[in-house]
């Protein structure tokens, strides 16, 4: 973000009128483009020899005159928040256990762990969805609840560990030394501190997690959208669809753009608020995920060569 | 077993349309997310403006509402197309945001001192991002853009969910017409998404791994 103004010259008077035009025609377009679409939807089409009205016409939007239709709506979108908090709360607990488990100095935890984490992450959430839902027959709600707690703890397990990993050592020396115990260390002194320092990018990772509740729409769980287009669109029939469906990408839209705004907040606060110096990089950016393990590996490597074991050898 | 076995070639076609999926909207959001980025950078601020929006609206969305404009409300609209292609716009729209980030991502990481030195020797905009940025971010922006391909390939099976018979979709009904051998039946699905994700996977954690080391 901030290596972009360096890339071109502090512009004179001529660039600027270039990048005015530019701008304003690069506007007109993009804003052409908006009313044409508009206008093709609001337009009156032709259907089998019925004139059907425009997209925009209020015989198409009056039944969100009816509160029953909102408190239908709203029931959609609890099922959704309850699908997502219940698999959030699992996921994390996961997610510390899985780090615990990735992390221990006993071989024969860590890499069965290893390889049941990269098994989990390669495989499409919908699958385990139906496996769930098939070989389980746990009904469609905890199938989703389930397969998001398993795919997201592993997900939030890595990035707990690269925080582990990202510590200063003397923060487990220390511990150590005044005779805690290893277990007690890791939950007592690291735990709580890689947490804060992963936070924002756990926060983006359930933002991911509530937009894949939706996936329930396949595997027949009733969250927003099989509850606004399926039960509410075949309830009032076709000719609703196109409002519904705006309402339920308007209602998507508000709760995970508040999140991620949250997530972005979050990262800022704890960057200029841990003292040590860090890029604040994007929690909301795939790389991020990406770099925090790769950071973590390098460590663990890195502990090894020194001939210290995994961890400064005390675990041994 | 035997069983299982006889049922190889519905699988296998499976295989192939989420393969066709997998390569067809990764290149497709290759190219629109490569525009978008470029937009991202670029001196003229509505252009900027517009693939910041773009980016927080794609990525904001449920990819399975997506799929829903494409399959139902796009059709009620008037589109007329075979399933497969509205599941190729869905999978682009959704993968081109998180490439732009990946690639502006890579872009922000190439030291600054690096666009300096090209900007205080006499090089242009085009000329900075074309010679001396882009050729530097490209390398850094590999392991996260497979990381985005890994996605993808996982995102592939919300199109079994509407209407496009790939691997998810041809699983679901080789579940359903034998009972008896459910378990099997998903294990194999799992392996065949595995056969592509983890070698991708392992591939990008490697060369991240090399690349941050001389960071």
């Amino acid at each position: 973000m901030t290596g972009t103004s360096v890339l071109f010259d502090a512009p004179g008077p001529r660039a600027r009128r270039v990048s005015l035009i530019l701008s304003i025609v690069s506007l007109v377009a993009i804003l052409g483009l908006v009313v044409w679409v508009g206008m093709l939807l609001a337009a009156p089409r032709e259907s089998g020899g019925i004139t059907l009205p425009g997209m925009f016409d209020p015989s198409r939007w009056n039944i969100f005159a009816d509160p029953q239709v909102w408190t239908s709506i709203g029931r959609g979108v609890v099922a959704t928040l309850q699908a997502a908090a219940v698999a959030a709360v699992g996921a994390i607990i996961l997610g510390i256990v899985f780090s615990l488990m990735r992390s221990s100095s006993i071989a024969w935890v860590r890499i069965p762990t290893a390889w049941l984490l990269e098994f989990l992450r390669g495989m499409p959430v919908l699958l385990m969805m139906l496996f769930i839902l098939l070989v389980a027959s746990t009904g469609a709600f905890w199938a989703v609840v389930i397969a998001l707690v398993l795919y997201n703890g592993t997900l939030i397990g890595e990035i707990l560990r690269a925080g582990l990993a990202a510590l200063p050592r003397g923060q487990r020396e220390a511990a150590l030394s005044v005779g805690m115990r290893e277990f007690q260390s890791k939950m007592l002194v690291e735990f709580p501190q890689a947490f804060r320092q992963m936070l924002p990018i756990i926060v983006a990772q359930l933002v991911v997690l509530l937009k894949d509740t939706s996936l329930g729409y396949i595997v027949g769980y009733n969250e927003i959208i099989r509850n606004n287009m399926n039960n509410l669109g075949s309830f009032y029939g076709n000719r609703y669809m196109f409002s519904l469906f705006a309402v339920t990408l308007v209602i998507y839209l508000v709760i995970n753009l508040t999140l991620s705004w949250f997530a972005r907040w979050l990262s800022r606060r704890t960057a200029s608020g841990g003292g040590r110096k860090r890029k604040t990089a994007d929690p909301m950016n795939p790389a991020a995920l990406l770099e925090a393990e790769a950071r973590a590996d390098e460590a663990d490597r890195a502990a090894a060569n020194r001939g210290l074991g995994k961890y400064d050898g005390t675990g041994r | 077993m035997e069983q299982l076995w006889s049922l190889m070639p519905i699988f296998f076609e499976g295989f192939r349309v989420t393969l066709l999926l997998l390569v067809v909207s990764g290149v497709l959001a290759l190219v629109l997310g490569t525009v978008i980025a470029a937009m991202r950078i670029s001196p003229v601020p509505a252009l900027r403006g517009f693939a910041a929006v773009w980016t927080e609206i794609a990525r904001n969305t449920p990819l399975t509402l997506v799929f829903f404009f494409t399959a139902f409300v796009l059709p009620m609209l008037g589109v007329r197309a075979p399933y497969i292609l509205l599941a190729f716009i869905a999978l682009t729209y959704y993968t081109s945001p998180f490439v732009a980030e990946a690639l502006r991502s890579g872009i922000n990481g190439v030291p600054i001192g690096q666009a300096e030195a090209a900007r205080s020797i006499g090089l242009g905009f085009g000329q900075t991002v074309s010679l001396v940025v882009l050729p530097q971010a490209f390398r850094m922006t590999i392991p996260p853009l497979i990381n985005v391909f890994i996605a993808l390939t996982k995102n592939t099976s919300v199109a079994g969910g509407f209407f496009v018979v790939e691997l998810f979709a041809t699983t679901r009904q080789l579940a359903n017409d034998n009972g008896n051998i459910v378990i099997p039946i998903l294990l194999t699905a799992a392996v065949l998404y595995l056969v592509i994700t983890v070698p991708l996977g392992f591939v990008a954690a490697r060369l991240e791994k090399r690349w941050v080391v001389k960071r």
